[in-house]
């Protein structure tokens, strides 16, 4: 390793996170690991109905209430999202461990597959939650 | 880089590490935390299903839903590989943002233990409805 001389020219540095243009890879990484950790947190709703369910009717008619209300339903469709999302990304990297959909259009297109088939699977468990009467 | 004797400034940091063997450690989790993903791929899908009819059935359906060895044993799964899935996870995002080595031991005890606590409590909550029953 050379060490620099004094008055040498600075070296160029490599390119910061906060100049790069987002692209959709870049995107769905990120989603990938905010997902992760909103699940994190969202796990502990199901620990919740555990112990809701361990402590009797009371407490578990009071804990799905609570569920059940506006701002519950709109946590648990953040849920939904963050699973279905994680999951897409999740069987992103799978294929990857296989050696596989590195190439760039490759990459790109699974990132759009997986954001599309989170939206369309939470939109979708919801429907089916409405028609079959467990909303 | 500081030098450390008289030879270091000179040595590559490759030179440095030949010889020395692998990492030793950390292939375990990282193959770990691909099995769990493996598992979970089934295991998400079946829960949520799951809440759906969870979502319909009240306490009584909760119980009777419990009461099914097959659901019992698929949330149990769900609970453990889960909880060491969310482990291995968020230890890794500690590594990657958390430089200073005591706030990162701390932050990875923390971790630990909410994953351990979680674990304990759902699946002693879920083997006590699941072989005798609910209410208290």
């Amino acid at each position: 390793m050379a060490l620099a001389s004094p008055g040498a020219r600075e070296r160029p540095l490599s390119p910061h996170i906060l100049i790069w243009r987002w692209h959709v890879t870049m995107a769905m990484s990120i989603f990938t690991r905010v997902t992760g950790g909103a699940l994190y947190a969202g796990i502990f709703l199901l620990a919740g109905w555990a112990l809701a369910l361990v402590s009797g009717r009371q407490a578990y008619d009071m804990y799905m209430g609570l569920l059940g209300s506006i701002p519950g339903k709109v946590v648990l469709f953040g849920f939904t999202l963050a699973v279905f999302l994680h999951l897409g990304g999740g069987l992103r990297h799978l294929i990857w461990d296989l050696g596989k959909g590195y190439a760039k259009g490759e990459a790109s297109a699974s990132a759009w597959a997986a954001m599309i088939f989170s939206i369309v699977a939470s939109v979708a468990v919801w429907v089916i939650a409405a028609v079959t009467g467990a909303l | 880089m500081a030098a450390h004797s008289k030879n270091s400034a000179y040595r590559t940091p490759l030179g440095r590490a030949r010889g020395l063997g692998s990492a030793k450690s950390g292939v375990g989790r990282f193959i770990g935390e691909r099995v769990t993903s493996v598992a979970l791929v089934f295991l998400v899908i079946w829960a949520v299903g799951s809440a759906l009819t969870l979502a319909r059935g009240g306490y009584d359906g909760a119980l009777h839903w419990l009461g099914s060895p097959v659901n019992a044993v698929l949330l149990l799964l769900l609970l453990v590989v889960g909880f060491y899935h969310m482990q291995v996870g968020m230890t890794v995002i500690i590594e990657d943002y958390i430089g200073k080595p005591v706030t990162k031991a701390l932050l990875l005890i923390a971790n630990a233990f909410a994953c351990w606590c979680g674990m304990a409590l759902t699946v002693v909550c879920v083997l006590k409805v699941a072989l005798i029953g609910g209410g208290s």
